[in-house]
């Protein structure tokens, strides 16, 4: 698979930080590339200088082989983070106003219903819930018709609800063979939209590769988990080695029966046990660090 | 470049509904231009007030040259005071020029020696009374129509109006938008900044140019303007005019970031124009090195150059230097305003 994307040695200096050190990589055509890392890792550095938002203080950003230029701008769709749009415009008026910027664009229809603003276009979009307003501003992003879509953060700041629906918007962009960058906090989301991660802290990229690849490369214990109130209080004796989260025990292990068998000779409940394979969230933690949403 | 006007007339249509639909900024673009209006009509109606007030202290019925031949003189309003005392009174405060006392003889009169009025007033009552023209002088005379003030000054309150609407409506707008990230969502399209910034100026200029016709009308109407030049030239240069106050507003918004910076900055452009280009008066008389100041702002020449066409009846053709300024100031501010725009905050 050819890369549509390619960014090498990409360096970003302000006056007091160091926002990107020196990341390289390629995004193949077609498929979805997500980059996570905590707040502040240089997520959103990255992704505006690859949309020709930022320039770098070194390296380059390559589309189709070409240093950035019109035809990126034609080709692109871009969602930032956070927008204002012209005030006293409705639903229509602002996907009509994108839709004169390009010379390619997808049919109205098509786009109003891909992004189910069939009962929106009247709207004045001051007025629009968080939900709709992100699947408006995806929208404007999809209105050239793009080849390649950056959503940076798309599901920030949405219900549970809302943050599905949109999944399932992105999965039908997806569908449409289009390219897909997207930066999330939600390594759920990461999860179940990307083809490949990259994650990134402190401006460098840690770890690199599909979730599931990274998973087993990183893991191959599973997590048995437990409430916490079926422990004694005071656990320092307890002969496994147990990590405490809120409300709940969790104990990593490569082997859960030998583990249960030593729980149940410790007289701990096994009522409302779990045991679920790792997660791109204990991944995370474990290579930077840091919980996600801290 | 069709794209490009496309582009163009894409930004300019949504500017002017965002506009039309903002009541409220709509609403003042109409409203203080006609409140000035109808302050100018009331405060100009009827006529105009005499330049010189003198008491009379009589005990005549009606004041007339019989009483003494001062009383003849023109242009001065002559009044009748009952009691002497509260009019020495006025005087000694300037509320009155003069005051006569013709109840005794010979008559006593009244003069305040801080008062150049009274001074001149003084002069004229000891002068004699001119029969044909003044002693050892040759009397020459022209005629001609008066230029009222508010002939004067509609021309300079339609300007500032212009003004305030090119520089705010501009430069406040587009630093609004960058500020809160409309800027750099337009930047991730084909738009250019070229583009963007002329949508800006053809959207302001529309509106611009649609209020000032209508109120010049309505002002023409009611208080019976004075134009011996063509309205053509006047519309003309007031195009001028508007496209290089808005270009230098262009400057201020090409990089701000904060709309209380530019609110300061652009007051630093508006007030000078307000006080140097000759909105409420002349500068004719005042010091070379503020006239050499006013020359600098685009209002002056904007001004100098209606006022010429309305009530000299100027041609653009005999206005070559103002339109040639104008014109160079709205080339240089633009090109400043084009190379220092930044979208984003950054």
């Amino acid at each position: 698979m050819s890369a549509i994307l390619e960014v090498r040695n990409l360096v970003k200096h302000y006056p007091a930080v160091q926002a990107v050190n020196g990341v390289s990589f390629a995004v193949p055509s077609g498929r979805c590339f997500g980059l996570l890392g905590p707040n502040g890792a240089g997520k959103t550095t990255t992704v505006e200088i690859m949309e020709g938002i930022i320039q770098p203080s070194s390296g380059d950003v390559l589309y189709r082989g070409e240093p950035l230029g019109p035809r990126f701008k034609q080709e692109a769709g871009i969602q930032f983070q956070s927008t204002a749009l012209q005030d006293y415009l409705k639903v229509r008026d602002q996907l009509q106003l994108f839709a004169r910027f390009y010379t390619r664009t997808m049919p109205f229809d098509d786009l109003v219903r891909l992004c189910a603003l069939e009962d929106l276009l009247e709207r004045d979009s001051r007025f629009l819930s968080g939900g709709q307003r992100q699947r408006l501003l995806l929208a404007i992003a999809l209105v050239n018709d793009p080849d390649v879509v950056f959503l940076d953060e798309p599901t920030t700041g949405l219900d549970p609800q809302a943050r599905r629906n949109f999944w399932d918007l992105v999965n039908g962009i997806k569908a449409r063979g289009k390219t897909i960058v997207l930066t999330t906090h939600y390594m759920e989301e990461a999860y179940r939209l990307c083809d490949e991660i990259a994650i990134m802290d402190h401006g460098r990229i840690i770890a690199q590769g599909s979730p599931d690849e990274l998973l087993t490369e990183h893991f191959s214990d599973v997590v048995v988990e437990l409430p916490r109130e079926h422990f004694p209080v005071d656990v320092t004796a307890f002969p496994l080695p147990l990590l405490l989260k809120p409300g709940r025990v969790e104990i990593l292990t490569n082997d859960v029966n030998a583990t249960i068998e030593t729980l149940l000779a410790e007289n701990i409940s096994l009522q409302s046990l779990e045991v679920r394979p790792r997660t791109l969230e204990d991944l995370f933690l474990q290579l930077t660090g840091k919980e996600l949403r801290a | 470049m069709r794209e490009s006007l496309k582009r163009i007339a894409a930004v300019t249509r949504v500017r002017n509904l965002e506009f039309l639909r903002d009541r409220s900024s709509l609403g003042w673009n109409i409203v203080l231009p006609v409140v000035l209006l109808l302050g100018l009509a009331l405060i100009f109606s009827g006529e105009g007030k005499p330049l010189y007030k003198v008491g009379v202290f009589t005990e005549a019925q009606e004041l007339s040259s019989d009483l003494h031949p001062f009383l003849a003189t023109q242009y001065i309003y002559f009044f009748k005071v009952d009691k002497l005392e509260p009019a020495v009174d006025k005087i000694s405060r300037h509320q009155i020029d003069l005051l006569l006392d013709l109840t005794v003889e010979p008559p006593h009169y009244w003069v305040n020696t801080t008062s150049p009025k009274g001074y001149t007033l003084e002069r004229m009552l000891g002068g004699k009374p001119l029969a044909k023209g003044v002693e050892g002088f040759q009397r020459q005379t022209v005629d001609g129509e008066e230029v009222r003030y508010v002939d004067w000054l509609v021309p300079g309150i339609l300007g500032m109006n212009m003004m305030f609407s090119c520089l705010f409506g501009v430069g406040y707008v587009i630093v609004r938008y960058r500020k809160n990230g409309y800027l750099k969502r337009l930047n991730a399209t084909p738009l250019t900044a070229f583009e963007f910034i002329v949508a800006q100026v053809l959207s302001r200029l529309l509106l611009i140019m649609t209020i000032t016709v209508v109120i010049f009308m309505a002002t023409w109407l009611v208080l019976d303007l004075r134009v011996e030049g063509s309205l053509l030239a006047l519309f003309v240069l007031a195009l001028l005019g508007s496209v290089s106050m808005i270009a230098m507003g262009l400057i201020i918004s090409s990089r701000v970031t904060s709309e209380e910076l530019a609110g300061g900055l652009l007051n630093v452009l508006s007030w000078p124009m307000m006080f140097l280009s000759g909105v409420w008066f002349s500068l004719e008389g005042a010091p070379e090195w503020v006239q050499a100041s006013a020359g600098l702002l685009p209002l002056t020449h904007l001004l100098n150059g209606a006022r010429a066409i309305m009530l000299d009846g100027a041609g653009l053709l005999s206005l070559g230097y103002e339109i040639s300024v104008l014109t160079g100031m709205t080339v240089v501010f633009l090109l400043l305003g084009a190379a220092t725009f930044k979208w984003t905050r950054e």
